[in-house]
């Protein structure tokens, strides 16, 4: 998959480095450590700017291209940063045979966005995203935490005037 | 002691819908009528029945209140729980009978299930160690190390017939001879647990639900290969899990049951938790090893097989998480017992996570041999909306669609694989006649063309490929030739992918074309979808006779591409309205917009 990388400016506090360090520090013995040490750095940036994934391989003492490889690898890490809220609309078959592809076109029409895009506000922000097996309410979108089943496309524009502030 | 006890499913399905609100109003509520000494609420695994949820049950009557909502609280404590009144009103309503309130094992949906998997979700708080205890748990890695060799346990895996619950059906018992067999200073216990398909949830609901027997189950293997450690590798999309793993290990450590000297046999074991990042290929044994080395998860060639050179190229065995939940109990139960459930060469039983176009979605559990028929129409309680059958989806991405002719096979490992599709994890969606045939099978290539790794170049361009030609069928632009083409090309993936991703990623294709060819046909021949779902072959039109001429069809069209005619049908008293083909674009607001059903779509 192709990963939209952000042009927004890196924009980390020196708390966030103090974090990242001390994952680092953790991590650094431990065979196998540029995976946890990137799911951490993502809870504390949100996401994994270039700056973060070098101050990673230089911490770790292993070459940048490595942890580069990693994190374009997996679709869990975004190299650009999420909206205030992200909006996660699952795809996956039990949904999908349900009527989630009509789900992620409305957002994507009300919104003005992709799916793997943000709002220019920052507000939001919409994902595409693989099975979270809450099957039993498909087809399914969450909210940051808050989990929408049973939805329609007329629940759509509803949902979405909830979190507008 | 309590009078009685409250269970209330904490499962993903359930919390999603609130259940974990409705733990916390119970438990005020109780305190508010001063029964929090009489009244024990328990957070438990999933019950199965997602779609009925959130789902709480109440003991010792076993009345089951279904979709309970949050302001259903004060009256089911007000009136059950102190006066000992059932609220019949909220009960699922197929357990109420006349005079008496029917058991939940009798229901449909429970009554055909066999649990050996899941005997503890939906029974146990997963993350109280002493509720595991309770029900025998830590009691089979008891015997294990105290009355057997790892010769007898590796023999009773044998003998127990048991296949891995993963997918491809390896016999489990030989994976750990071959494991056994080979010398090291250091093996690996690992655990499958990136549960990737998507519409499967068997191995969440099971991890959720009785953490517990998968630390038990790789202890076992453990002590049987000479393995010293073991990882869980986890998807990070399931964050209950993750915690009640994480709660299961530190109590396990507590107890003595992980760690050093277990038992004070002197055999070490533990255990760590790695979590997945979200790729499909690192439920491939090989690329999943690869994952926890911390690189891009790649699969590697194989022989060397992992039993000889797996994690850090140690000997190491991957087990899927059902796998693992069935091994205490044949410790405990013993091999014959477990033998005699199932078929010739399957035995014992499968869970299915049941989704798509049924009554029941959820998760059930049945001895291997069951017809499909069996679990779609009854357990799973038939299609919604009065809708036919069309066919069962298997195996995920990597296996077939099953039409109704088939309904009536007995599953298991190698029936499906003759019909052209595989068990995969278990993964069971019910597709009605509003499903596209054409469309699901793009469906699956777009996930597999996404999940690709890239490494090997028949499943990284052959996929791609596939999807392209799959794509111009579905807007009409395919031919006869294009669907022979791409009935080669599968055949050529398969023969020649690296690994499990590349080698099955065509079946989906395959099968459709084998059971439904004549759908595909009428997209590239007729131009037109028979299922109504590819936007590019839809025609939209008026049935002029049912046409009242309201003109609301012609207001909400966002083109303008419905006019007046000068036809007026019979009884009706204004001019019936007309579709421009050539200006619409299928945006469908008419046919929603039209209260007298006068317009169709095909």
């Amino acid at each position: 998959m192709q990963k939209k990388i952000s042009s927004i400016p890196f924009a980390g506090t020196p708390e966030q480095e103090a974090a990242l360090k001390e994952s680092i520090a953790r991590h650094i013995d431990d065979p196998g450590a540029v995976m946890p040490v990137l799911q951490e750095a993502q809870d504390i940036y949100g996401y994994l700017p270039y700056e973060v994934q070098k101050m990673i391989a230089d911490g770790l003492n292993v070459p940048l291209e490595e942890v580069y490889g990693v994190s374009t690898f997996y679709s869990q890490f975004a190299l650009s940063p999420k909206g205030k809220y992200n909006i996660s609309v699952c795809l996956g078959t039990a949904c999908y045979v349900k009527g989630s592809g009509d789900i992620l076109n409305k957002l994507s029409e009300i919104l003005g966005i992709e799916a793997e895009e943000c709002t220019p506000d920052g507000q939001f922000s919409l994902t595409a995203c693989r099975c979270i097996g809450a099957c039993g309410l498909a087809p399914v979108i969450t909210v940051n935490e808050d989990v929408y089943g049973r939805l329609t496309v007329d629940d759509v524009p509803g949902i979405i005037e909830k979190y507008k502030a | 002691m309590y009078r009685s006890n409250v269970l209330v499913c904490g499962g993903t399905g359930c919390t999603s819908s609130n259940s974990l609100k409705i733990v916390e109003v119970l438990k005020e509520e109780l305190q508010k009528k001063g029964l929090e000494n009489e009244v024990n609420v328990i957070t438990t695994g999933c019950f199965g029945l997602c779609a009925l949820g959130p789902i709480m049950v109440v003991y010792p009557e076993g009345s089951f209140y279904s979709m309970v909502k949050v302001e259903d609280i004060p009256e089911i404590v007000e009136e059950h729980l102190l006066k000992g009144r059932i609220v019949t009103r909220l009960l699922y309503q197929e357990t109420v009978e006349e005079d008496t309130i029917k058991s939940l094992n009798k229901t449909a949906f429970y009554a055909k299930q066999k649990r050996v998997a899941l005997r503890n979700c939906g029974v146990i708080d997963p993350e109280k160690i002493d509720d595991y205890i309770a029900m025998d748990g830590y009691a089979a890695l008891g015997k294990v190390l105290t009355e057997m060799t790892p010769e007898d346990v590796i023999q009773t895996m044998l003998d127990s017939g048991l296949r891995g619950r993963g997918g491809a059906g390896f016999p489990t018992g030989l994976k750990w001879k071959f494991a056994a067999a080979n010398d090291a200073d250091q093996k690996y216990v690992c655990c499958n647990a990136d549960e990737g398909d998507p519409g499967a949830f068997m191995d969440r609901s099971v991890l959720e639900g009785d953490p517990h027997a998968v630390l038990e189950a790789m202890s076992i293997a453990g002590y049987a290969i000479g393995a010293s450690k073991g990882y869980i590798y986890v998807r990070a999309e399931y964050p209950i899990a993750v915690k009640r793993l994480k709660i299961a290990i530190d109590q396990a450590h507590e107890y003595g049951l992980l760690g050093k000297d277990i038992f004070g046999t002197g055999f070490d074991f533990d255990i760590q938790l790695r979590l997945g990042a979200g790729a499909f290929v690192c439920g491939e044994e090989t690329a999943l090893m690869t994952s926890i080395e911390g690189k891009r998860g790649e699969p590697r060639p194989r022989p060397p097989f992992p039993a000889v050179k797996g994690l850090y190229r140690k000997p190491t065995i991957l087990n899927n998480v059902e796998t693992y939940a069935n091994i205490p109990q044949i410790i405990l139960k013993g091999a014959d017992w477990f033998a005699s459930m199932g078929t010739e060469k399957s035995k014992g039983t499968k869970v299915f996570a049941l989704g798509g176009k049924i009554e029941h979605t959820g998760l059930v559990e049945v001895p291997m041999g069951t017809t499909l028929r069996e679990i779609v129409e009854e357990i799973g309680g038939g299609i919604p909306n009065g809708k036919k059958f069309k066919a069962a989806q298997t195996g995920g991405p990597s296996g077939g669609c099953i039409p109704a002719e088939h309904l009536d096979i007995p599953i298991d490992y190698d029936n499906l694989l003759e019909i052209g599709s595989m068990m995969g994890s278990g993964g069971l969606i019910v597709m009605d006649e509003t499903t596209c045939m054409v469309d699901i099978a793009k469906f699956f290539l777009e996930f597999t063309v996404d999940e690709s790794c890239g490494k090997c170049t028949p499943c990284r361009i052959g996929t791609k490929r596939l999807l392209e030609m799959l794509d111009k069928i579905t807007k009409g632009q395919g031919t006869l030739e294009m669907i022979d083409e791409m009935e080669e090309l599968c055949y050529f993936i398969k023969a020649n992918s690296l690994c499990g991703l590349g080698q099955t990623a065509p079946n989906p294709v395959l099968s459709t074309l084998r059971y439904f060819r004549d759908e595909y046909i009428a997209h590239v021949v007729d131009h037109k979808c028979p299922a109504g779902v590819c936007k590019d072959l839809l025609e939209y039109t008026v049935e002029k006779d049912k046409c009242f001429g309201c003109g609301m069809c012609a207001k909400k069209c966002p083109v303008g591409a419905i006019t007046v005619t000068d036809y007026t049908a019979p009884g009706k008293k204004k001019p019936a309205y007309e579709i421009d083909h050539s200006k619409c674009i299928k945006c469908g607001a008419c046919i929603d917009t039209c209260k007298f059903g006068a317009i169709y779509k095909g």
